[in-house]
């Protein structure tokens, strides 16, 4: 099945089945492994993607509903060798230590920005409760988003 | 052998399918199939044939308010219910509950529809509706049907919904005149958790703080959402004090039938069931200090 969308600003075919899982059609049609599996179940939050700017889960989302949106994955959102602002944040702060949860974390957070450009620390935490992380204890994904709020050039 | 999915645009076009397919499998925002269809993905019998989204028909969606009364449409998203002022104003122990379900993605993807048709014993958006006094309705090719959420929900899993038909909206009357709007939910973690109980009540308090209308719902602890009108006429009338609420916990614990699973006890669920009715007293308006609810 032909399924058409645009992928990171450019218009994008696939010629997939319906059912292919979206995780699946990025990472193994595309190539695009920034997205990580962590469940499968949309619990972990590691394979968030944006469709028409809102965080969702590619790990419950079938290739089929792809048809006509607007995806952004984590390849997205750096524009050539610069960093989006968000990106920055995490790093400078350093809130990236093994990265399987960052990817997921960083369009997450992309997304909660975009409604609330000015969030607390407390709506930081109630923002990222989707996405789990093993490594860092959260405190500096929270420095992060909270930076990357401040930061007026985004 | 890979799955058909198709994604109508209009009812008709889903009616259409229905009516070609009559066992495609229906689904919103799929966090609830398609975590289920998960461990069968290898056993490709026991799989549905035909998926069917609704995502697209844009009369299964919006919030439309009436002069008395307000429709959810059913593939309408958690997060969009959430955010919704009208929601807000009128029913905030929905708003409350529906910030405790899930996560933020779960919100963006799942629908209220949805969580009413998956009719889990722990699902989120029950407890409220039910104190709410809620109806749904449910449309067919050439018919439809309106009842109370409380006789659509049959059991675990089990929602009334008849061959060719899909649930269409939630009707919830406004101006319910209460004015205190409550829910909490219990679970193992602050989010993304399966609820081990949930109370959500609405009390029309008197200033000098007497109870003068209140209903009250608990979710996890029965098959279905457990709503007792002799808790409620039992609490009508007096005040609310630390006093009156403890009297009333016996009432509960007889209200329930919980089971034990995975995540707590049926023992436990009880006795944490009555102790929600506990946390009412935050309310007081007659001088209560004690520990205010996250969320709420």
């Amino acid at each position: 099945m032909k399924i058409s969308f645009v992928l990171n600003g450019k218009k994008r075919t696939a010629d997939v089945q319906p059912d292919m899982r979206v995780v699946d059609l990025l990472r193994e049609h595309l190539h695009l492994t920034g997205t990580k599996e962590g469940c499968g179940s949309g619990e972990c939050g590691a394979c968030t993607i944006l469709v028409d700017g809102e965080s969702r889960l590619s790990c419950l989302m079938l290739a089929a509903q792809l048809e006509g949106k607007r995806i952004t994955t984590i390849e997205g959102l750096s524009k050539g060798k610069r960093l989006h602002p968000v990106q920055e944040a995490f790093v400078e702060s350093g809130a990236v230590q093994c990265g399987f949860c960052t990817p997921g974390m960083v369009m997450t957070a992309v997304d909660m920005l975009s409604r609330n450009p000015d969030p607390s620390r407390d709506e930081i935490r109630e923002g990222i409760s989707g996405n789990l992380c093993r490594c860092t204890g959260y405190q500096k994904i929270v420095d992060a988003i909270e930076a990357a709020a401040k930061d007026k050039s985004r | 052998m890979a799955r058909e999915v198709l994604l109508p645009h209009t009812i008709d076009d889903l009616w259409e399918i229905i009516r070609s397919e009559p066992g495609a499998r229906l689904y919103a925002g799929g966090t609830d199939l398609f975590v289920k269809l998960r461990p069968q993905a290898h056993l490709p019998s026991s799989s549905p044939g035909t998926l069917v989204c609704l995502d697209r028909i844009e009369e299964l969606k919006g919030i439309h308010e009436e002069d008395r009364l307000v429709c959810i449409r059913a593939c309408t998203t958690h997060s969009e219910i959430m955010w919704d002022p009208v929601i807000r104003r009128h029913f905030p122990v929905l708003t409350k509950a529906l910030r405790l379900l899930g996560s933020p993605q779960v919100r963006n993807m799942g629908t209220i529809g949805g969580n009413i048709c998956t009719a889990s014993p722990a699902g989120d958006t029950l407890t409220p509706l039910y104190a709410l006094g809620a109806s749904v309705e449910t449309r067919s090719c050439d018919s439809g049907r309106l009842m109370p959420l409380k006789s659509f929900i049959l059991g675990p899993g089990k929602a009334a919904l008849q061959e060719g038909e899909v649930l269409y909206g939630i009707w919830i009357t406004k101006d319910l005149d209460f004015n205190i709007h409550h829910f909490e939910k219990v679970g193992q973690r602050k989010a993304l958790a399966i609820a081990i109980a949930s109370m959500a009540a609405l009390i029309k308090l008197s200033d000098e703080g007497v109870i003068e209308k209140i209903r009250l719902a608990w979710g996890s602890v029965a098959p279905t959402v457990v709503a007792s009108r002799a808790i409620e006429n039992a609490l009508t009338g007096k005040p609310l004090t630390e006093d009156v609420l403890r009297d009333a916990m016996p009432l509960v614990a007889d209200a329930l039938s919980p089971i034990d699973d995975v995540r707590a006890s049926a023992g436990y669920r009880r006795r944490v069931a009555a102790n929600l009715l506990l946390r009412l007293l935050q309310y007081s308006n007659t001088g209560f200090e004690g520990p205010r609810v996250q969320g709420t």
